[in-house]
């Protein structure tokens, strides 16, 4: 495992929070009820915290005294390595919703196996956020299946978002030889081992919503590897507009 | 200042900034503490949510302590593992909890039952009864639940089992 391959890895990590983050808080003052508004914001604030984590430890690696801000807010789109599906607009609730569920039921079981690899930083990390996302996960699948088995409007609402994101599931599972370096060395893990612990919950759940689980057909790729769709610079500049603006600026 | 035992004293005064009746000492955010040959003091902390927002302001209050009692050569580290649980809480603190209106964590945190839902009876810190009912999973802290009583009619919060 190179340091750059390290690096990779930690940004894979922490970007999917980072990024996701950014956009839940974007709910803020927005949720469609108060107790909503602030579940969706302490999600945020747990991935922000999670990402900052991560990011202190890329500054500790890096070794050339810049700070987790600088990785946070100083970095070009292609050198974020979040999933797609992190950066996808909110849409409306149920479009939330649906890549919260998804999202969460993958990161719970990543999460749970990355808590038991042999790198100290990434395991405690692991175990760390993992008492958050289970609560995250919780929240998500209450609310699929209140509204799948909801009204017709919501039904249709929730079953529509997840049509469009079912296509930014695969790459949840993706496997290259970053991660192959990564797993070798005892600090990651092979996503693609967890696809069908995953599609099992996730069909039930679904089934259960009375939601229609949508085909696998072509898969969505490139957020790992640096590759965005169009809105992540949209994000980007939203996120990164007061630190480019007035450099090091400090609350 | 000489002893281990004499710095967690002096921690005890560091409250946190979002439930200002415990201590970081109770609540189990002050992990360790050691002095070493030279006098220097290292106070390890973990935090309790990843994003808790009071850890910052933890870290400056327990350096303004020790500075005040003139010890001067000091570091606060920050350490994740083992991960925070509200286990750590003392039963000093659950009672402090309850007396200030918020109910503390019932159950261990190994409990999965917890995790499924399946929650046992939260007692109203007001007037105990357990006819309860959640009205969010997440509510004025990243750490805490909203609940209603049934019989009193009281919100509440919850300190949740993590």
């Amino acid at each position: 495992m190179t340091p750059q391959e390290l690096q990779v890895g930690l940004y894979r990590l922490s970007d999917n929070g980072l990024i996701l983050g950014q956009r839940l808080s974007a709910w803020c003052g927005h949720g469609p009820a108060l107790e909503e508004d602030i579940a969706l914001t302490n999600t945020a604030l747990d991935y922000l915290g999670q990402a900052t984590l991560v990011l202190k430890q890329v500054a500790v690696q890096e070794g050339l005294g810049r700070d987790e801000d600088d990785h946070a807010f100083l970095r070009d789109s292609r050198q974020y390595h979040n999933l797609l599906i992190c950066e996808l607009p909110n849409g409306d609730y149920g479009f939330t919703i649906a890549r919260q569920y998804l999202f969460s039921a993958w990161y719970r079981l990543f999460l749970e196996k990355l808590s038991t690899v042999s790198d100290e930083f990434m395991a405690g990390f692991a175990a760390k956020a993992l008492k958050e996302v289970r609560y995250h996960h919780q929240h998500a699948s209450d609310w699929v299946l209140r509204m799948g088995d909801g009204t017709t409007e919501s039904h249709t609402r929730i079953q529509q978002a997840l049509n469009v994101l079912w296509a930014y599931t695969g790459e949840f599972f993706e496997f290259d030889a970053t991660d192959a370096a990564l797993v070798e060395t005892g600090c990651w893990v092979d996503s693609g081992s967890l696809k069908s612990a995953w599609e099992k919950e996730v069909r039930a759940l679904l089934e259960s919503a009375t939601l229609v689980v949508p085909a696998d057909t072509w898969f969505q790729t490139g957020g790992r590897s640096g590759r965005h769709t169009e809105h992540m610079g949209h994000l980007l500049a939203e996120m990164q507009y007061l630190q480019r603006t007035y450099p090091g600026a400090k609350w | 200042m000489t002893t281990d035992r004499e710095v967690l004293k002096l921690l005890e005064e560091v409250t946190d900034p979002e439930i200002p009746v415990l201590n970081v000492v109770e609540m189990g955010i002050v992990r360790s503490v050691s002095v070493g040959v030279h006098g220097d003091v290292e106070v390890t902390i973990t935090p309790t949510y990843s994003g808790c927002p009071a850890m910052r302001t933890i870290e400056e209050d327990i350096a303004e302590v020790l500075q005040e009692h003139g010890v001067s050569d000091f570091r606060v580290k920050t350490l994740l593992s083992p991960p925070w649980t509200t286990d750590w809480l003392t039963d000093g603190a659950r009672e402090k909890l309850r007396q200030t209106g918020i109910a503390p964590p019932e159950g261990r945190s190994a409990d999965k039952n917890l995790l499924m839902g399946k929650v046992r009876a939260i007692a109203c810190p007001r007037c105990g009864s357990e006819q309860t009912t959640m009205v969010s999973q997440f509510g004025s802290t990243a750490c805490k639940s909203l609940y209603k009583c049934d019989v009193c009619m009281e919100p509440f919060d919850y300190f949740k089992c993590i």
